[in-house]
């Protein structure tokens, strides 16, 4: 900021810079740009709280219901792949408000990965928000230049005769992994299956298991 | 829309300043075009306070892993799919 900038008081005094205790810098920048923004009458306070309120409220629940009934109905998976928003309707689920969203079938020849190189484009409205990991630049590079490195770091091993396929999604289309029913889950009901679809098995870095694993 | 599925396609080699979103690990890449998702507005103007218009096909392009990184360490069949503007592609 430069010293002919217009300011409501006087600097007659000296002063620690006005702070905020402990914020990270990236925090500070995005107070100082949503300050901008509600001053030059772009969003509103309101609007933004709005934004986040509906961020957090969604969950991977939704896109692990979208992945159960996809698994015990073949044409409804038939829909899901075809597309994934009128899909998501017949749920009663809201896609959000990404122009197009894309389900992609894990089967035993190939397995589907998602990125975003570019930031963190992510099916929020079917997943919640994005884990820290799939914004951090390793994952963001490492995934589209060396993935099966990444996914073995992330416990999946992937037999070399299946076709490793990542997504990168730059730009209007955000993606959503169905990810393959695991083995001895014939007895379950939709709700017990959609119980075991985890968040990182519908960005394609892991694979649901039949029971969760325990911990030693 | 200037290129169907099948065909084969080159992402353009230049750069760009300001806000675009074809990856520059592709520029130049060979891949084939998968899908073609639609149009949407175009990025590189709608960043700097334009409506965008008029919209640009996007498409999915698809495209060999050891095409794009010469000492890729998995098997010949890994690939990696990627949303390019029509105007960020030529005939290959």
């Amino acid at each position: 900021m430069g010293s002919d900038h217009e300011h409501p008081h006087v600097h007659d005094h000296p002063h620690e810079p006005i702070g905020h205790d402990g914020e990270p810098a990236a925090a500070a920048r995005v107070r100082a740009l949503e300050e901008l923004l509600v001053e030059k009458g772009v969003v509103t306070r309101e609007s933004v709280r709005q934004g986040v309120d509906w961020l957090v409220s969604r969950s991977p629940a939704d896109g692990a219901r979208l992945v159960a009934r996809a698994w015990v109905d073949p044409r409804f998976k038939e829909r899901l792949l075809a597309d994934a928003r009128a899909a998501a309707d017949e749920l009663g689920l809201d896609a959000g408000p990404s122009p197009k969203v894309v389900a992609v079938e894990n089967t035993d020849e190939l397995h589907n990965m998602v990125v975003c190189t570019l930031c963190s484009c992510y099916p929020r409205a079917l997943l919640g928000p994005p884990p820290a990991w799939y914004k951090s630049l390793p994952y963001r590079s490492r995934a589209v230049s060396e993935p099966r490195a990444v996914l073995a770091e992330f416990g999946v091993e992937l037999d070399p005769g299946v076709e490793l396929r990542v997504l990168d999604s730059t730009a209007d289309v955000r993606y959503l992994v169905v990810p393959q029913r695991p083995k001895g889950t014939d007895g379950l009901d939709e709700k017990a299956l959609a119980a075991l679809v985890t968040r990182d098995s519908m960005i394609g870095v892991a694979q649901p298991r039949a029971t969760e694993p325990q911990l030693a | 829309m200037r290129f169907g599925p099948g065909q084969r396609v080159r992402v353009a080699s230049r750069s760009h300043a300001g806000h675009c979103r074809t990856p520059v690990y592709l520029r130049g890449k060979t891949g084939t075009v998968a899908c073609v998702h639609g149009s949407f507005t175009n990025p590189e103007t709608r960043a700097y306070d334009s409506d965008g218009l008029p919209e640009q096909p996007l498409y999915g392009v698809v495209f060999v892993q050891h095409d794009v990184w010469p000492a890729y360490a998995g098997p010949s069949e890994d690939s990696l799919v990627v949303d390019v503007f029509e105007h960020w592609l030529e005939e290959a």
